[in-house]
């Protein structure tokens, strides 16, 4: 009898021992997996960390060369070592502004389409297409621009620009010189092609968040189609809309392979649109793997980092923005 | 009456001009996929999957970009996912309210439209500047760099999705948290962590500009991670500038066979997590 009960005794206190280690591997576990999980978010932080203190260092030599200088010098000239940002940051702002001067209306135009006027079998599909389209590299709008965008232009349109802006004072300057075809107006008409379905979308994304009543309600007072749109769904949404946009403009600024194809990569800055210039990223990925010593490599990477400046403003004020939106929406 | 049909006036026209916009915009997008397909489809022969890139004026294929991409695209996902997934989960389930995460939240969305070149550099100074010589590793990281944030979004995004009652049920059996995560929330969101993934390989089957000063380029074919490597967009970057027939036209192909791609993986995605959607 006694011995039975001892080793029952015994079974309960092992049966104990053994749940308690059991609870404490599952908690170890547990553990484990938090600090692991916690541990792979900071690790998203430290990539930006390192790629602002990379870009720092490696900018450094030319930063100590040019000081200021460099911003807003225009000569670049590998062969005497004098280095200046001017151009390509003036072709990066003009290629944008063209860009956005297009895409942004018809991105609009597209997006009111998409969420007012379209047939609502055709909502999903056009949808669908446009988002694709957004997703397509960057590289392929590179391609179709320089053997077919860019022949194009230099034989249909920009002759016709020239011509018909010859005698007007301002615009004359704007368009003027021989049509090469490859140039900054080129540029930023493929990066407006480019940066296009990601404004539509997103915008469409944005109108989506209108709620029907306060349409129906515009409606119902005998509102028309386009006083609901400009009354109603661009005030309510417009921290998102210019969030989109401001998502696209950084887009089009950091955009490389569409704009390298098709800029001419002449670092000097015209006056004329159809001239041949350089953006930022078109100079990095020109001539990154051709530079020789450390001070052209190192103006290069300020280049980079001038530009990542310039967009992480314009990225961060967008999140803001879409932000802003979103806790409208929730609330 | 007047003001009556100015205002219907000024509703034609906008409406109109909303219409053109569109027509306008799908136009352009058509026009270039449709010049795309022409000019790929004359490029494209068995020639193209089984020949290596020639030299300037002779005919060759695309095998070792297309090896080369594929390698460099497995490699940049396998590293940059686990990580990125990882982080999601502590964003979506450990650490849904604490600052970290709307600062990594915040961080993450910013280095998903950071410009992709700048990727470039950052893995040219800490690996091929240290390395010494560009390298098929290097190209792997960068892409991988590009990864983490995609499958960072998606991740967070489908586990938020996750009803909180399945995981209170999980929690109420006694599970401590990584089993309700493993079992219960990845389970219940795995069709959107597999589209976060193959959006991920869309987006960085298609990039060029990390891997320009990273990888580089190979003219032959080479599986050597420690070497340069060739890769499709690469390759087109260089053929299609080059004023040499035979180059242009295996640009125009591989531009074609790497849109197929980034279309193909783009529309599966898109119908697993329609599935999703409708369950």
């Amino acid at each position: 009898m006694v011995d039975v009960a001892i080793e029952a005794d015994a079974t309960l206190t092992s049966l104990a021992l053994r749940r308690a280690q059991v609870l404490h591997g599952l908690k170890f576990h547990d553990n484990m997996f938090r600090r692991l999980t916690m541990g792979a978010a900071l690790t998203v932080l430290l990539i930006l960390g390192g790629v602002i203190a990379s870009l720092i260092m490696g900018s450094i030599p030319a930063i100590r060369a040019f000081g200021f200088d460099f911003l807003v010098t225009q000569t670049w000239n590998p062969v005497t070592e004098k280095f200046g940002a001017m151009a390509p940051i003036y072709g990066t702002l003009v290629t944008a502004a063209i860009a956005m001067a297009i895409a942004v209306p018809i991105g609009l135009g597209v997006a009111i389409f998409l969420t007012e006027l379209c047939p609502y079998v055709l909502r999903r599909p056009i949808g669908i297409a446009i988002e694709l389209l957004a997703g397509i590299p960057s590289i392929i709008y590179g391609i179709w621009g320089l053997f077919v965008f860019a022949p194009f232009l230099q034989a249909h349109v920009q002759p016709g620009l020239i011509e018909a802006f010859a005698n007007v004072p301002v615009l004359s300057a704007l368009f003027a010189g021989p049509p090469y075809g490859i140039g900054m107006l080129t540029a930023g008409f493929i990066l407006a092609i480019m940066v296009l379905p990601f404004v539509a979308s997103i915008s469409r994304d944005v109108f989506d968040t209108v709620p029907p009543v306060l349409k129906e309600a515009a409606y119902g007072v005998g509102s028309t189609t386009w006083e609901v749109v400009r009354f109603i769904v661009i005030p309510y949404t417009r921290t998102g809309v210019i969030g989109g946009v401001m998502l696209g403009l950084g887009r089009a600024l950091g955009e490389t392979m569409a704009v390298t194809f098709v800029i001419g990569n002449a670092h000097r800055i015209s006056v004329s649109l159809l001239a041949p210039g350089t953006t930022i990223s078109a100079s990095i990925a020109n001539e990154f793997t051709e530079a020789v010593g450390d001070l052209y490599t190192s103006a290069l990477i300020e280049l980079g980092l001038i530009l990542f400046v310039m967009t992480f403003i314009i990225l961060a004020i967008a999140r803001y923005m879409l932000m802003r939106l979103e806790r409208q929406a929730g609330a | 009456m007047a003001i009556y049909d100015r205002r219907r006036r000024t509703n034609a026209t906008y409406l109109a001009l909303c219409y053109m916009a569109a027509i306008f915009g799908l136009s352009w997008l058509v026009v270039i996929l449709a010049t795309l397909f022409w000019q790929g489809m004359q490029g494209m022969s068995l020639a193209v999957f089984t020949q290596m890139t020639p030299p300037p004026g002779a005919d060759g294929g695309l095998l070792n970009a297309i090896v080369g991409s594929l390698i460099m695209t497995i490699l940049g996902v396998v590293i940059g996912t686990p990580l990125g997934m990882l982080a999601g989960t502590y964003m979506a389930e450990y650490g849904r309210y604490t600052k970290l995460t709307f600062v990594v939240r915040f961080i993450n969305d910013i280095l998903l439209s950071a410009p992709s070149i700048i990727v470039g550099l950052f893995v040219y100074e800490i690996m091929v500047a240290r390395m010494g010589h560009f390298s098929g590793i290097a190209g792997a990281v960068a892409l991988a760099v590009i990864v983490v944030p995609v499958v960072v979004r998606t991740t967070e995004d489908m586990l938020l999705l996750v009803p909180g009652p399945l995981r209170e049920a999980a929690s109420a059996l006694g599970l401590p948290r990584n089993l309700v995560i493993g079992k219960v929330a990845y389970r219940a969101a795995r069709a959107g962590l597999i589209t976060g993934v193959l959006l991920a390989i869309a987006r960085v089957s298609g990039e060029t500009a990390p891997l320009l000063f990273t990888a580089l380029n190979n003219q032959f074919f080479s599986t050597n991670l420690n070497a340069p490597m060739s890769s499709l967009p690469a390759v087109i970057f260089q053929f299609a500038l080059s004023p040499y027939k035979e180059w242009q036209q295996l640009a125009w192909a591989g531009a074609l066979i790497i849109t197929f791609a980034v279309l193909a993986l783009s529309i599966v995605a898109r119908v697993l997590g329609a599935q999703r959607t409708a369950k």
